[in-house]
């Protein structure tokens, strides 16, 4: 009988994503309300339970499940993306009548996918973990079944996922083959100390591994899934999409890279320049043009993605502790970001312009100031938090010696900036067209204010989220 | 008294007032008028409490004084560290005195969206006056970066026709220059294990990290003050933005770059600083003597008053990399003086902008006969600006020619030359304004000062008589600090020399 202990969380959100369809099933009323609570709550105790557990270094199942520092501090992450995603979505569904009780439990599942990656030990579990989220993912992509780009968009995130998926456990086979062992502590004995180069199949197994987690993390060029899918979806789901999953996703990369691998750094390191380069870059000179704010926001997702693998090309605990306090402030902005879009309605429907927030700091003054702090922010211009998350990254990266990769990070950002400064625009210099439709719903309202202090608070007192980040870096690298 | 973190309560006083009128509700009248009236009262009040920085100031040393210090950034030596030197002091100064008259400036001029530009304008000040204490280098880039956001709503909301592309200009050329000296930053932190600004001036560099970080540093800094040829941002931002804008950008923002300069540059890398040197008096000439031509030709009275700063700014950095004493000095003194009289006579140009929305020199001619005091001001002001004896421009340029003479007698040459064409195209200015003939129908009803804009300029003549008048008032507090800073890099040059003697 393995320790269940450490799964208790995972173990308590199955549980409860069984109960939430039972729910919905017995019910008569086919609507999310009662469903939607009941994931909230579900995802609360879980965040509880998380915590409650210490960030004690401890596996079970064999050794294919690891609870660590690193893995509260991104689990907890996960949770909170999610259950604001959940918060958000209720009002967007209803409106839309699509709000049916299969959406919460879905979320449910996918955020246990996640939480499995996140503790992923093996390459088996990884698999597993990522496939939960990932069906769970599609089929929220097309939840809403009538609209032709929503079904297009889980369509071609399905096939494409698949194949990653695919690329991925081809990766994983080769690595098997050549080194003998799925388990990460094993892998890490056998590639440790470096004895020479290893052989050229653990590398490219190795590679297909990473092409894989590139297309989850949508890092260029296995990006081009991303403007579609965000596009297409509904905005909630979108919401979704730009956080929890890509954090997670973001987690196992890490968690792969310098766990197994972390000696094989050398080898692998080039890769992750490159698609970190590449990443910011296309992040970067792709939006500019981009009329649809949802597709903007999914170039702007791939910039961020980008910065964050400068930390992981980085690879040691400064790198991984400013991954970390990225992720933590992205999801911040992003889900901030996500509650003004998702509060662009006039006459009822939704638009998505960037031109449809013309003039919102007249109409809607309140939500101007906030998304400015969150654009501000994403631009990385100090004293918001975003400045940081950037910060932190180049930080370590000078003290590792990449520089150039830090010289084209930073002009990178500053073309980015241009377009977060071109909604700025739009929403402060243009004169208003049309206005939203108001009130915008306590909760919603809540989560922007909420977003928008956490993001202007961050510089006054860094130090909480700093020295968690530190220790959940710390504990990869056995510290 | 003196143990309250008056640097802290200087910098962070604008702020509270930013925050009291993010709260003031009511009917747009009512909301606009106390908007008014607390951004009045704050910015006025964080002048008083600046005021007792110069009080408790002691100007017989060049330690860093009222010293703030907290911890901020855990797990790193990133500390909160605020602190003036003689040469910091009267830069905060400086931005606490002219925000309040660029307020009051605004009182009729901006009517829309009254509590977004109050609160806009008070941030700025919070984030100047927070540059020119911090003592980590972080904490600088924070407030270094930070002015951009407020400088660019300021631009883009209340500016003229062209204010979208102004205000992009002005916020990508600024970034795209200062991100470098992020990273220059934290290779410096790297290097010396630490951000605290005086640990740093400490810090021996080898000269091949010099001549890399000064360049990431020149990028940034030049792109401030602005030199050529990276000015071009300026004319725009200038002709853009509101009156009360270009009071600020010519007044404050563009003496970042060049306290930059002194604050990093100088003191951290003299080796760097030496071998650049020949670079950076051609720029600054190049600026001086286009810029100034450039001038006389322009058509809009703001934008040649914003060419005269590019050329003025050009003595500045001529005076700080000379590296004497006297141009040092006369550098600091020309920054505040510029920073008085361009303000001033952007103000000049606002007030018969609010009155004929053109800036078209043109479209002027022969105020002098409807607007007498106007005249007598923009007089005061102009000759300032041409650096006539008993106004401050005067002191400034003529310690930089001195101290620039004993250097490098050529580039002295050659900076004077600057001072002619600086008399030609303001006394060209002020003939094609103010005298001639009233011929202009829609002039002949033009009024003259109100009250309210009495009362605006009246400090800025006191100020820059007294500056004229008597400099020592100033010059007496930066003699320590200045001449600390020389000391230190004609030591930092003579241990090279020793080491290169040696191993020959």
């Amino acid at each position: 009988m393995p320790n269940l202990m450490p799964a208790l969380p995972e173990i308590f959100l199955a549980c409860a994503a069984m109960a939430i369809l039972m729910l919905g099933v017995f019910r008569k009323k086919d609507d999310m309300r009662a469903t939607a609570t009941l994931a909230v709550v579900a995802f609360a105790v879980t965040a509880l339970l998380v915590s409650g557990l210490g960030s004690e270094r401890t596996t079970t199942f064999g050794g294919m499940f690891v609870i660590d520092g690193f893995a509260v501090f991104m689990k907890t992450l996960v949770l909170v993306a999610s259950g604001l995603a959940v918060v958000m979505s209720v009002g967007f569904l209803e409106r839309e009548e699509i709000d049916r009780f299969e959406y919460p439990a879905l979320m449910v599942l996918a955020t246990l996918g996640m939480m499995m990656m996140i503790s992923a030990n093996n390459l088996m579990s990884l698999y597993l973990g990522l496939e939960l989220q990932s069906l769970s993912l599609y089929v929220m992509a097309a939840y809403q079944r009538d609209s032709v780009r929503a079904s297009e968009a889980g369509l071609k995130y399905f096939v494409l996922g698949a194949l990653a998926s695919g690329m991925l456990l081809y990766g994983a086979s080769l690595i098997y083959g050549f080194a003998g062992s799925t388990d990460f502590e094993v892998l890490a004995r056998t590639f440790a100390g470096g004895h020479g180069a290893p052989h050229a199949g653990v590398i490219v197994g190795i590679v297909f591994v990473v092409a894989g987690l590139a297309f989850k993390v949508s890092a260029v060029p296995f990006h081009m899934w991303t403007p579609d899918v965000y596009e297409g979806a509904p905005t909630p789901v979108t919401a979704f999409f730009s956080v929890a999953p890509k954090i997670a996703a973001f987690a196992l990369f890490v968690r792969v890279m310098v766990g197994p691998f972390g000696d094989l750094a050398d080898q692998w390191r080039q890769v992750i320049v490159f698609i970190s380069l590449a990443s910011m870059i296309l992040g970067a000179f792709a939006a500019i043009n981009q009329t649809n704010i949802k597709r903007l926001m999914a170039y702007s997702s791939i910039g961020h993605v980008g910065y964050g693998l400068i930390g992981l090309a980085v690879g040691n605990a400064a790198g991984i502790r400013g991954v970390l306090i990225y992720f933590a402030i992205y999801l911040f902005m992003n889900i901030g970001a996500f509650a003004v879009i998702l509060s662009m309605r006039q006459k009822g429907r939704m638009v998505e312009g960037i031109e449809d927030l013309a003039g919102l700091s007249k109409t809607s003054p309140m939500m101007a100031l906030a998304m400015a702090i969150f654009m501000f922010s994403m631009a990385g211009i100090p004293p918001l938090a975003g400045f940081w998350g950037k910060f932190y990254v180049f930080m370590a990266a000078i003290d590792a010696g990449l520089v150039t990769l830090a010289v084209i990070g930073v002009l990178a950002s500053v073309v980015s900036a241009f377009y977060y400064l071109r909604i700025i625009k739009v929403m402060y210099f243009d004169e208003p067209v049309e206005s939203f439709d108001r009130p915008i719903g306590r909760a919603m309202g809540a989560i922007l204010a909420v977003s928008a202090i956490v993001i202007v608070a961050f510089t006054v007192v860094p130090s909480p989220l700093v020295t968690e980040a530190e220790a959940a870096a710390s504990t990869l690298f056995g510290e | 008294m003196s143990d309250w973190p008056l640097l802290t309560i200087t910098t962070f006083l604008p702020l509270v007032g930013a925050l009291f009128i993010l709260t003031i509700r009511g009917t747009p009248d009512v909301v606009a008028r106390n908007a008014r009236n607390v951004a009045l009262l704050t910015s006025l009040a964080t002048f008083l409490v600046s005021l007792l920085v110069w009080v408790y100031f002691d100007p017989n040393t060049a330690a860093f004084q009222l010293v703030d210090k907290a911890r901020w950034l855990p797990g790193s030596n990133i500390s909160y560290h605020m602190g003036v030197d003689g040469i910091s002091m009267f830069f905060v100064l400086l931005s606490t005195f002219l925000t309040p008259i660029c307020i009051l400036a605004s009182w009729e001029a901006i009517e829309t969206r009254v509590k977004e530009y109050m609160i806009s304008f008070l941030v700025l000040e919070t984030m100047m006056v927070g540059m020119f204490c911090a003592l980590d280098t972080v904490l600088f880039y924070v407030f270094f970066e930070g002015v951009l956001i407020p400088m660019f709503i300021i631009i883009g909301v209340w500016g003229g026709p062209r204010r979208v592309y102004a205000a992009f200009k002005f916020f990508l050329y600024t970034l795209a220059g200062s991100v470098l000296m992020l990273l220059a930053l934290l290779a410096m932190y790297f290097q010396a294990g630490t951000t605290d600004i005086p640990s740093l001036m400490a810090h021996g560099y080898p000269f091949e990290m010099q001549i890399w970080l000064w360049l990431a540093f020149f990028v940034s800094f030049a792109v401030k003050v602005p030199m050529w040829p990276v000015h071009t941002w300026l004319p725009d931002a200038h002709v853009e933005a509101p009156t009360a804008g270009s009071v600020i950008l010519a007044g404050v923002l563009l003496k970042m770059g060049a306290y930059g300069f002194l604050r990093f540059s100088v003191p951290m890398l003299p080796l760097a600083s030496e071998y650049f040197t020949p670079l950076v008096y051609t720029l600054s000439i190049v600026a001086v003597v286009y810029t100034s031509l450039v001038a006389l030709v322009q058509e809009d009275m703001k934008k040649l008053i914003a060419y005269s700063s590019v050329a003025h700014m050009g003595f500045v950095t001529i005076g700080i990399f000379a590296l004497t004493p006297q141009a040092v000095e006369g550098a600091l003194f020309q920054m505040l003086s510029h920073g008085i009289v361009s303000g001033a006579l952007f103000l000049c140009v606002g007030v018969v902008y609010d009155r004929m929305h053109t800036r078209e020199i043109g479209r002027y001619g022969g105020l002098v006969q409807r607007m007498p005091k106007y005249a007598a001001v923009f007089m005061l002001f102009m000759l300032a600006s041409v650096g006539l004896p008993g106004t401050s421009g005067f002191v400034g340029e003529f310690l930089v020619l001195l101290g620039v003479f004993q250097v490098n007698s050529w580039v002295a040459l050659f900076a004077a030359s600057g001072l002619i064409l600086g008399a030609a195209y303001m006394l060209y200015l002020y003939r094609r304004v103010v005298f001639g003939k009233l011929v202009r129908e829609d002039l002949r009803s033009i009024l003259d000062l109100s009250g309210r804009e009495i009362a605006v300029f009246a400090p800025l003549v006191a100020v820059v008589l007294w500056m004229g008048i008597y400099p020592s008032s100033f010059l007496g507090y930066m003699h320590a600090s200045v001449a600390n800073l020389i000391d230190k890099y004609q030591l930092a040059l003579s241990a090279v020399d020793a080491v290169s003697m040696a191993a020959r």
